[in-house]
C-alpha cells in the first residue's frame, strides 16, 4: 500500500508572528518557515506504517513556493521514499486555498493510487482545517479526522478520534483519508546522515497546469490585526464601589 | 516614478538574535544539518552537562551517540563514514554543541579535526580503512598528542623521540593536557624521528600497547565535562604501518589544528550566545527597584556590546567557512578569528556571569561554567597571545615569538 502525505510549509510555531503594516497579512521576509507540525506528526505516522511492513511506499507532496522543497527534503529526511513539488506560487506571502490544495491532491491521488492519504488536521497558519475534508468530497472517498490512533486492518481503517469530552472509534473503508491529531505520536527528528542522504532521493517538480487546477484565490482577506491586549485593571477601595463598578460600568450585575 | 526597494525611505526588520540575517546566508542543507545538530544537542547533551560538570564525569557513550547522530567527522566523504558536508556545516555543529557545553564541543572537535582528519589527510589507505569507520561512528575514540610538558606554544621544543628499529619505531616521552586521552583508543601523537633527519613524524598508537598508559589529569576547575590526561610512551614499540607517511614537520600537526580552530571560532559562539540570551532573560524577568534590570542603561549597553560582537564574530566566521570550502582560506584568518571569537566570548561569559548578580554564580543558571570553560579555550590550540605574534609577523615579515 502506498502512503499519500501532504505536507505544507509554515511559519515556524516557535516565532513571534508580526502582523504587516498594511494588515493585508502576517510578516513572512526572514521568518523562520519549518513543516507544518501536525504534518510531521502525518509523516511519522506514514514511515511507522512503513516501518511495520503496512505500507510499502511514502510519497509526500507539499503545494505552494518552490522553497517547500525544504520541506519536503525533511520529510524526505525523515524517511518518504520520494516527493512531489507542486510550484503554485512565486511569492512567500500567497497562500493556496484548501479547495486549491484539495483539487490538485485529488489530481495527485489519481496518478499516484494510494491506499491511505494521511494530512494535518490543519496547517498552524490559517488553522482552516478544510482540506483533507474537500479532499474526501472530491475522491468521493471516507474520511477520518482529527486522529489520535491508526489502525490499518485489511480494507478498513480502524481511527480512534478525539472528541468533547471522550474518544471516539470509527472504521473507515480504505482507500480513505485520515487527518492527525497532536497526540497520535511524537515525530522523529532526521539525523545528519539521513539528511545527507535525502538529497539523493528524488523529487519531482510540478506546476497546478500540469494537473489543470486553477489556484487563483476565491477569498480574500479584508483584515489582519493583533490580538487585543489586555488592559490594566483598577483597584477598588471597598467592596460597595466593587459592586457599583460591576452594575454601572461593566453591566453584569 | 517610483522608488526602487533599495532607495525607500522604510529599511527592513531587525531580528534581535540574528542582527546580520546568518540564516539567509546558510543554504537549505546547511540549515536542515544545523537543525539536527541543534536538536541533538539539546535533547542528548543540555540534560548530563550540570550534573556532569559538578561531578566532573567522564561519559565515554557520547562518542557513539554523536556517531550515530552524525556528529563526527562530518567533512570526510560518505565512503570513509562522514557525512560529506563542508566546513560551514562543521562550524554550524560546533555552535550547537558549545551553546551546551566547550567540554563536549573538544571531545568531538578533537575526534574530528585531530584525530579523523590526519588519518584522512596523511594516513595510507589501510590506515584509513582500519581507523576512520570506527571513529566516524563513535565506536573508537580518538586523541592527539602535540603539547608536551615543555613544549606548549613551542611545540617544535618537543621531546618525544621515535627511534628506529628493525622493521618500526620505538617512541619515548610525554605529552600534557591531552583531551580524551584517558579513554582513548587511537592515538595520534607527533615525535621527532631519527629515522627522518629528526624531523616531527606523525604515529597512529593503539591502546594497550606496552609502554602506553594515559592518565587522568584530575582537579581542573575547567572543561570539567570533557576528560584530559597525560600520554606517558616508555619504549613503545610500533611496526612500520604506525607511521602516518604522507607528511613531516610541523605542517602536519598544523594542519590540524587549523581545523579545530576554526571551529573553535565557530563553537565559542554558540558559547557566547548561549550567555547573552540567558542575561538578557534575566534582565527581563529579574525587577530591582520596581522596573526590569533590563530597563537600564548600565543593562542595556552590555545586551548592545554581546549582540555586536557575537554578530561580528558569526559574520567572520561564516565568510572563513566559506572560504575554507573554496579551498581559499589561510592559516592566519583561522588565527584572526580564532583569537578574536574566543577572547570576546570570554568576556562575553564573565559580563553575563555579573549581569546574573549573585545567581549567576550557581550551576543553575549555567554562565559560570561557560566562563569557566571559556578560559581554557582562549587558551589552547593557540593563546589569545600567540595568535597576535602570528597575525603580527604576517603584516611585518618580522617573527616575535623568540
Amino acid at each position: 500500500m502506498k502512503v499519500l502525505v501532504p505536507v505544507k510549509r509554515v511559519i515556524d510555531y516557535n516565532v513571534k508572528v508580526r502582523v504587516k503594516a498594511d494588515g493585508s497579512g502576517v510578516d513572512l521576509a526572514n521568518v523562520k518557515m519549518s513543516m507544518n507540525p501536525f504534518d510531521e506528526i502525518a509523516v511519522e505516522e506514514a514511515i511507522r506504517l512503513k516501518e511495520e511492513g503496512v505500507a510499502s511506499e511514502v510519497v509526500a507532496v507539499s503545494i505552494g513556493v518552490k522553497q517547500a522543497q525544504e520541506t519536503l527534503r525533511t520529510a524526505l529526511a525523515m524517511g518518504a521514499d520520494r516527493a512531489i513539488l507542486i510550484v503554485a506560487a512565486d511569492d512567500v506571502h500567497t497562500d493556496i486555498e484548501p479547495l486549491a490544495v484539495a483539487k490538485l491532491l485529488a489530481a495527485v491521488v489519481k496518478e499516484e493510487e494510494p491506499g491511505l492519504v494521511l494530512a494535518g488536521k490543519q496547517a498552524i497558519d490559517n488553522d482552516m482545517n478544510a482540506t483533507g475534508q474537500m479532499l474526501s468530497a472530491l475522491l468521493g472517498w471516507s474520511q477520518a479526522t482529527f486522529a489520535s490512533e491508526v489502525t490499518i486492518e485489511g480494507d478498513h481503517a480502524l481511527v480512534t478520534r478525539e472528541v468533547d469530552g471522550g474518544l471516539q472509534t470509527i472504521k473507515a473503508k480504505m482507500p480513505c483519508i485520515v487527518t492527525v491529531d497532536l497526540r497520535l505520536n511524537e515525530p522523529r527528528y532526521a539525523s545528519l546522515p539521513n539528511i545527507m542522504k535525502a538529497k539523493k532521493k528524488p523529487l519531482d517538480e510540478k506546476t497546478p497546469d500540469d494537473y489543470g487546477v486553477d489556484v487563483s484565490p476565491r477569498l480574500s482577506i479584508v483584515k489582519t490585526a493583533e490580538p487585543p491586549t489586555r488592559k490594566a485593571g483598577v483597584k477598588v477601595g471597598s467592596v460597595d464601589e466593587l459592586i457599583t463598578k460591576l452594575k454601572d460600568e461593566a453591566g453584569v450585575i | 516614478m517610483t522608488l526602487k526597494a533599495k532607495d525607500a525611505p522604510d529599511l527592513g526588520s531587525f531580528t534581535w538574535d540574528d542582527p546580520f540575517l546568518l540564516e539567509a546566508q546558510l543554504t537549505e542543507e546547511e540549515r536542515m544539518l544545523r537543525d539536527a545538530a541543534a536538536e541533538f544537542a539539546q535533547s542528548k547533551l543540555q540534560p548530563r552537562v550540570i550534573d556532569a560538570y559538578a561531578r566532573e564525569t567522564v561519559a565515554p557513550e557520547i562518542f557513539p551517540e554523536m556517531g550515530q547522530a552524525g556528529l563526527l567527522g562530518a567533512t570526510l566523504p560518505e565512503e570513509y563514514g562522514g557525512l560529506g558536508a563542508g566546513y560551514v556545516t562543521y562550524g554550524l555543529i560546533a555552535r550547537e554543541v558549545e551553546r551546551v557545553d566547550s567540554g563536549y564541543r573538544s571531545m568531538m572537535s578533537v575526534q574530528s579535526s585531530l584525530v579523523i582528519y590526519p588519518i584522512y589527510a596523511y594516513g595510507s589507505e589501510e590506515q584509513r580503512q582500519k581507523y576512520l569507520p570506527g571513529l566516524c561512528d563513535g565506536s573508537l575514540i580518538g586523541c592527539f598528542g602535540l603539547t608536551e610538558p615543555d613544549a606548549g606554544s613551542d611545540p617544535g621544543g618537543m621531546k618525544t623521540r621515535a627511534e628506529k628499529t628493525e622493521g618500526g619505531y620505538r617512541l619515548s616521552g610525554s605529552k600534557m593536557w591531552i583531551s580524551n586521552a584517558p579513554i582513548a583508543d587511537v592515538f595520534v601523537v607527533w615525535a621527532k624521528s631519527d629515522a627522518h633527519d629528526g624531523k616531527i613524524r606523525g604515529f597512529v598508537l593503539e591502546k594497550g600497547l606496552k609502554g602506553l598508559s594515559a592518565p587522568k589529569i584530575g582537579g581542573k576547575q575547567s572543561l570539567r565535562a570533557s576528560v584530559t590526561g597525560e600520554i606517558v610512551m616508555d619504549g613503545v614499540e610500533v611496526g612500520e604501518e604506525a607511521l602516518l607517511p604522507n607528511v613531516e614537520g610541523l605542517k602536519g600537526p598544523f594542519g590540524c589544528l587549523n581545523r579545530a580552530r576554526y571551529g573553535i571560532a565557530w563553537g565559542v559562539m554558540g558559547a557566547a550566545e548561549f550567555c547573552w540570551h540567558g542575561a538578557r532573560q534575566y534582565g527581563l524577568d529579574r525587577k530591582q527597584f520596581r522596573k526590569p534590570l533590563a530597563q537600564t542603561q548600565l543593562f542595556q549597553k552590555k545586551l548592545a556590546d554581546m549582540q555586536t560582537e557575537i554578530t561580528l564574530g558569526l559574520q567572520a566566521a561564516l565568510r572563513v567557512g566559506r572560504l575554507m570550502d573554496e579551498a581559499r582560506a589561510a592559516p592566519e584568518m583561522i588565527s584572526l578569528i580564532k583569537r578574536n571569537n574566543c577572547g570576546k566570548a570570554l568576556e562575553i561569559a564573565r559580563m553575563a556571569r555579573d549581569m546574573h548578580g549573585g545567581n549567576g554564580i550557581s550551576e543553575e543558571f549555567q554562565v559560570i561554567r561557560h566562563m569557566m570553560n571559556l578560559e581554557t579555550v582562549n587558551t589552547y590550540e593557540g593563546t589569545h597571545d600567540v595568535h597576535a605574534l602570528i597575525l603580527g609577523r604576517a603584516q611585518t615579515g618580522l617573527q616575535a615569538f623568540f
